[in-house]
């Protein structure tokens, strides 16, 4: 096919500069190149947590319980943020929470990616029957407000971080299943896709191979949405005593287990959180530039 | 107009029964006996239970099952909590002021501010309200909202001793619940100071449970009117001559408001998300705290009755919205 363009580009070449078309308007967007950049700490973070973390995060110093973080008066140079009610370190906990999160939120969107897309593209490329079907399953789920659907299904399955998490991702999966849909609808009765029908490609190929990668741009700004809405509702469920359970350092329930002290140790309740914020809102920052450098219409509006 | 109402409904009916079968099955066919799990850690012995699961009829076929659950629903019974042993439909009606009460005051509270906000930050696009608004809006999106209420408490309740710490009045007040707003109730009653203790117990957190949805419509108003502002017949107004605030207030803020308005709609289902968490915190009443109590305690009946009648709420809520929609616009209506 490519023979028919004036001048071939290798896909390699085509890739190279859709890449950097890309960096190009994600680049303008400074709150984007931010959000990056914290979110490159925070990987680095989890990944190197063992050489960062100064103290083991579920080693309980029982002669330092509550110490104040090291700048004010009562603080000690051995726990920097000062520790929790059984003297753990939080500056070790804050660190391996990070993999928690970033842990939690690559889980919950590949599956709920996986499932969605699937499920969106039966729906579409099939229509009839099987769409309504789908879809009218996927209105039920969206009918219930998410974190109680993800509360009640991790009570019956049993809390924990892995019934969390398929909780989490089953409650996201329609949004991504109604945007592949849509997309596909959009895509399939173009002159591309009826000339790869015609050419002999099976219906898997033109989903996967044709349509597919098409489609992929409103899902790639969804996803990043999902990935910020995961680690928050992972942290509600685990302050809820739903999500992972102590002693694991997940910053959810680090505040969960802080909750009595809050109005005689302020840093055992606002790091966590702060933590958990400042990730959220790092995400959400490459989301907006993602949607900008993604989305024709919306470019420079 | 009534066509497309009925088409609505219509359109409900097979997620409405989906909605039924979810909240049933929720207890019976996913792993765990619902017997067993109410007896907890203890353990039941084997005629114990035999006699339990006839009682509550889960010996029976799930089809069986299933259609007494439906048949009861119809008649307005939603069953009685293993708990309390009162009806469920009961319980949530003398919760369920509460929880109104604390999400009116916050989808107020987010509408009053979000809207004028968006606006500005609009037609002040890139100044220095615009840039600080949108942050702020991007934080209050980007927030933990159980956190964040815990930081009010610490900040307004602990250093500041403004505020109580929970429930919805003060100890001090005691009169007969007449609406179950705590608001109108506490007026009603004359007693002196009541509803000022009401008011200071519902600030803190009708102010957290506002937050997503101030910060969603901050945005959603602000890329509403930033596209409209670019229309045609925004520049024909100009054109003519109108002022800008004219232009603003009649041709802008009305086309812009369509959208807005939905968003508003759908923040419902978020208010009932975030009233679990909000209610957990500041220990207020309402139909969120009993959710999370009674998942708790294994309290099935209450689970999924509840489960079900949210999930009708929020759908019908929806339904109020699409509806609005389609009076207000009427290109959808005629589609």
């Amino acid at each position: 096919m490519t023979d028919m363009t004036p001048q071939r580009l290798s896909s390699w070449t085509i890739r190279r500069r859709m890449a950097a078309e890309f960096w190009f308007y994600f680049r303008q967007n400074r709150g984007a190149v931010a959000g990056l950049i914290v979110f490159a700490l925070l990987v680095a973070t989890a990944v190197f947590a063992p050489l960062l973390a100064p103290h083991d995060p579920i080693m309980q110093y029982r002669d330092a319980l509550l110490v104040p973080p090291a700048w004010t008066a009562e603080g000690s140079a051995d726990y920097l943020l000062g520790t929790d009610a059984v003297g753990r370190d939080i500056l070790s906990r804050l660190i391996f929470g990070a993999r928690y999160s970033l842990f939690i939120g690559i889980v919950v969107v590949s599956i709920a990616l996986f499932g969605g897309i699937l499920i969106g593209l039966l729906a579409g490329f099939f229509g009839s029957w099987v769409d309504a079907v789908l879809m009218r399953i996927m209105d039920v789920i969206l009918a219930f407000p998410s974190l109680l659907l993800a509360l009640v299904l991790v009570a019956v399955l049993g809390p924990g971080l892995t019934n969390a998490m398929i909780a989490i991702a089953i409650v996201y999966q329609p949004h991504f299943a109604r945007l592949t849909r849509a997309a596909v609808m959009a895509e399939k009765n173009r002159e591309y896709v009826v000339a790869a029908q015609v050419a002999g490609a099976g219906r898997a190929r033109l989903m996967f191979r044709t349509i597919l990668p098409n489609c992929l741009a409103p899902l790639i700004v969804q996803a990043t949405l999902s990935f910020s809405a995961a680690v928050l509702d992972s942290a509600a469920l685990g302050f809820l005593g739903m999500g992972a359970q102590p002693p694991a350092p997940e910053w959810g329930t680090m505040l969960a287990e802080a909750r009595e002290f809050i109005l005689r140790a302020w840093w055992v309740v606002t790091l966590p959180g702060l933590a958990i914020l400042v990730s959220v809102l790092a995400i959400n920052l490459m989301g907006d530039g993602l949607r900008d450098a993604l989305d024709p219409k919306l470019k420079r509006s | 107009m009534l066509r497309f109402l009925l088409a609505k409904l219509l359109y409900l009916i097979p997620t409405f029964i989906g909605i039924t079968v979810v909240a049933f099955g929720f207890v019976r066919v996913l792993p765990g006996d619902p017997v067993l799990l109410m007896a907890g850690e203890r353990g039941i012995s084997p005629e114990r239970h035999a006699e339990l699961s006839a009682q509550l009829g889960y010996d029976r076929p799930f089809l069986v099952q299933y259609l007494d659950f439906l048949g009861g629903l119809f008649q307005g019974d939603l069953g009685t909590s293993l708990v309390t042993k009162r009806p469920v439909f009961d319980e949530f009606m003398a919760l369920f002021p509460a929880t109104v009460e604390l999400a009116v005051c916050a989808i107020l509270i987010a509408t009053l501010i979000g809207v004028p906000v968006g606006v500005i930050a609009a037609i002040r696009r890139g100044s220095l309200f615009d840039q600080i608004s949108m942050t702020g809006a991007l934080v209050g999106f980007s927030m933990p909202i159980f956190w964040w209420g815990l930081l009010l408490i610490i900040f307004f309740s602990g250093t500041l001793g403004w505020t109580p710490v929970s429930g919805r009045i003060s100890l001090l007040y005691y009169f007969d619940d007449v609406t179950g707003f705590m608001l109108i109730d506490s007026l009603l009653s004359g007693q002196e100071g009541a509803f000022a203790s009401a008011v200071s117990h519902l600030i803190l957190p009708s102010v957290v449970l506002a937050t997503i949805p101030l910060a969603v419509i901050a945005r959603q108003t602000r890329s509403a009117m930033l596209e409209v502002m670019g229309e045609d017949y925004v520049r024909t107004a100009r054109a003519k001559g109108l002022t800008r605030g004219r232009v603003v207030s009649v041709h802008a803020l009305r086309n812009a408001m369509i959208p807005v308005i939905t968003t508003i709609g759908l923040q419902v289902g978020v208010l009932m998300a975030g009233a679990i968490l909000t209610e957990t915190i500041f220990s207020w009443p309402g139909i969120g705290k009993w959710m999370i109590d009674s998942i708790s305690r294994r309290d099935y009946p209450v689970v999924q009755s509840g489960l079900l009648m949210i999930a009708a709420i929020v759908m019908v809520v929806n339904l109020i919205v699409d509806l609005t929609y389609g009076l207000i616009n009427p290109r959808i209506r005629h589609k």
